[in-house]
């Protein structure tokens, strides 16, 4: 059988498949179903340094092949991630990765460097996300905002540096070498896309929080072409995902650029859904005689 | 659910040896695809998931359903057994269901429409009034004006009231904290539960209505 497993940033994954922050908690619900072990990563929900409550509901609108979700970074805080959360999910034995958020540059540093005196094994930095007000994506909106917050956080971390890129920008490849020149060890793409839908017999948008970051199926295309963009500009390792629904897709994603994968939304749709792509990964890379997965990566002709 | 990205919730209606029953209307492109599933096919679904009404047989208990939240108070209502009164209000005479099932449990049965066209005229508060003064608990499901009222009226006879919940999911497990509902402190603040995992049922003087 092929070899799945892939080295990022000095990390070994027993194989390529991450879950997607915020879409598997910290791993307690869908570990009830199978082993987390089932991923090579979990990347848990966005963590801020004070517990924060989230916006008010409803949080959630379904599109076309994808969803719409205003959560707003309801997380219990850094504190209890390290005492409640973590020592659980380092006996998982998948690596784990902490998905940090903040308010302000200063509360980027604090965190990273809380979190850099733990057992996670990774951090990605959560620059873009779109449901908070005063926060997160406005560090992400251009290469010159996230080469400051890398440049500043990079100096707390001591673990492996993940920056995770909006896909609300002009020029996604500028973003992700601003991020590596300011110090990344690797970037993950695309967090989700900015997104509306109005209930037409009430005349008020579905979601309380008017706006939506939206992701699912509809949004693959978009991933795939930045993963590709991305690839082509930076040496640092590439973590693709939006809309991975099939292990077609995650050969697609992978062949467009990515070093490691990570799924969301179609744990909703199907949790089962990690198991099936590593099944179909092997059986890709089996029928075409190729060893390992990291020989797929970027493999696409144009 | 074929072509969906999102699962639909639905309660568990009845249970009986080893079968389910659900109760559904069409609202919407994923309740039409489930209405036309054909008889024998199979289904994907996750269940049982989150909590359901914790029943008391030594308790007089009220059940009270509205619309489509007639369906969910069934197998509760007949755990609670011939002592308990029911409540079902429906928009009007078409939308009137599971009638037989409920009296087959040998309890009280109050049926009304929001137009007259069948049982009582009016809504499910009106014939509450009539027996609230001697009932231990209140159970209720249905549209959230409804099961505001109904909490109103259970704080002023201060009877224990709980109310199942619906909100719009996206993972059904409590993984993506998406179902949320907002909850009362007691130093008055607001932090929100959620919907699939510690409800649908909520004991209602803790919702933030
Ligand atoms: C805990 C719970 C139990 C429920 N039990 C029943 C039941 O036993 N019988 C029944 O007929 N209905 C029940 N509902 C309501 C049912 O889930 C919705 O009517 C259904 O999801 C509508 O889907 P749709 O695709 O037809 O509509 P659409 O409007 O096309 O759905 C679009 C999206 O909105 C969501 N949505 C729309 N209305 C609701 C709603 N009222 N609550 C939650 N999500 C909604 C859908 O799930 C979907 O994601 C329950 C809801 C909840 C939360
Ligand atoms: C309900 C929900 C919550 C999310 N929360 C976070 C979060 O806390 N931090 C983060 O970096 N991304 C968050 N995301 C974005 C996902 O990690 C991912 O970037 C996006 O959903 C695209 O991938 P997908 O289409 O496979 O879901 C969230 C997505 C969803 C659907
Ligand atoms: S639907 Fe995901 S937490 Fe309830």
């Amino acid at each position: 059988m092929a070899n799945l497993s892939v080295n990022i940033a000095g990390v070994q994954f027993d194989n390529p498949i991450i879950a997607a922050s915020g879409t598997i908690g910290f791993g307690h619900e869908y570990g009830e179903l199978y082993p987390l072990s089932v991923f090579g990563g979990i990347s848990c929900k966005g963590t801020t340094l004070k517990e924060r409550p989230g916006n008010p509901p409803p949080r959630i609108a379904e599109t076309p092949m994808g969803m719409l979700n205003a959560v707003g970074l309801q997380n219990p805080g850094v504190e209890h991630f390290i005492h409640t959360e973590l020592p659980w999910l380092k006996k998982q034995n998948t690596v784990v990765i902490a998905n940090a958020a903040g308010s302000t540059e200063e509360d980027y540093c604090k965190i990273v460097e809380i979190l850099s005196d733990t057992d996670v094994d990774m951090i990605e930095l959560n620059i873009s996300c779109p449901n908070v007000k005063e926060g997160g994506a406005q560090f992400g909106t251009s290469p010159e905002s996230v080469a400051k917050i890398t440049a500043a956080v990079r100096k707390y971390c001591t673990k492996p540096l993940i920056i995770k890129l909006s896909p609300n920008v002009a020029d996604i490849a500028a973003v992700a070498k601003a991020a590596e020149f300011s110090g990344a060890d690797a970037v993950s793409l695309i967090n989700t896309l900015t997104g509306m839908r109005i209930d037409i017999n009430t005349r008020r948008p579905i979601i309380k929080n008017i706006t939506g970051g939206m992701s699912g199926p509809a949004v693959f295309p978009v991933a795939v072409r930045m993963v590709w963009q991305v690839k082509k500009a930076v040496k640092i390792p590439v973590i693709g995902l939006g809309g991975i629904t099939t292990w077609q897709d995650a050969v697609e994603m992978i062949m467009a650029g990515a070093d490691a994968i990570q799924i969301g939304t179609v744990l909703f749709t199907d949790p089962y859904a990690p198991i099936k792509i590593a099944e179909g990964l092997h059986g890709y890379l089996d029928s075409h005689e190729i060893d390992s997965v990291t020989q797929l990566t970027g493999t696409v002709e144009v | 659910m074929p072509g969906k990205t999102l699962r639909r919730p639905i309660s568990v209606c009845d249970v009986e040896g080893d079968e389910i029953r659900i109760v559904f209307e069409i609202r919407g492109e994923g309740t039409a695809i489930l209405a036309a599933s054909e008889v024998g096919s199979t289904i994907n679904i996750i269940a049982p998931l989150g909590n359901g009404f914790e029943i008391d047989q030594s308790k007089k208990t009220i059940f009270i359903g509205g619309g489509i939240g007639v369906p969910p108070m069934l197998y509760s209502a007949r755990t609670a057994g011939e002592n308990s009164v029911v409540i079902n209000g429906f928009r009007d005479k078409s939308a009137v269901i599971l009638t037989e099932d409920f009296q087959k449990i040998g309890c009280r049965v109050i049926e009304t429409t929001d137009n007259g066209s069948y049982g009582i005229h009016g809504f499910v508060t009106d014939p509450l009034k009539e027996v609230i003064a001697d009932a231990d608990m209140i159970c209720a499901c249905g549209p959230t004006p409804m099961l505001r009222n109904i909490a109103k009226a259970a704080k002023e006879h201060h009877i224990p009231c709980f109310v199942s919940l619906e909100q719009r999911m996206a993972c059904g497990v409590g993984a993506c904290l998406g179902c949320a509902v907002g909850i009362r402190k007691e130093d008055g603040g607001l932090r929100y539960k959620h919907v699939c995992k510690d409800g649908p049922v909520f004991n209602a003087e803790e919702v933030d209505w």
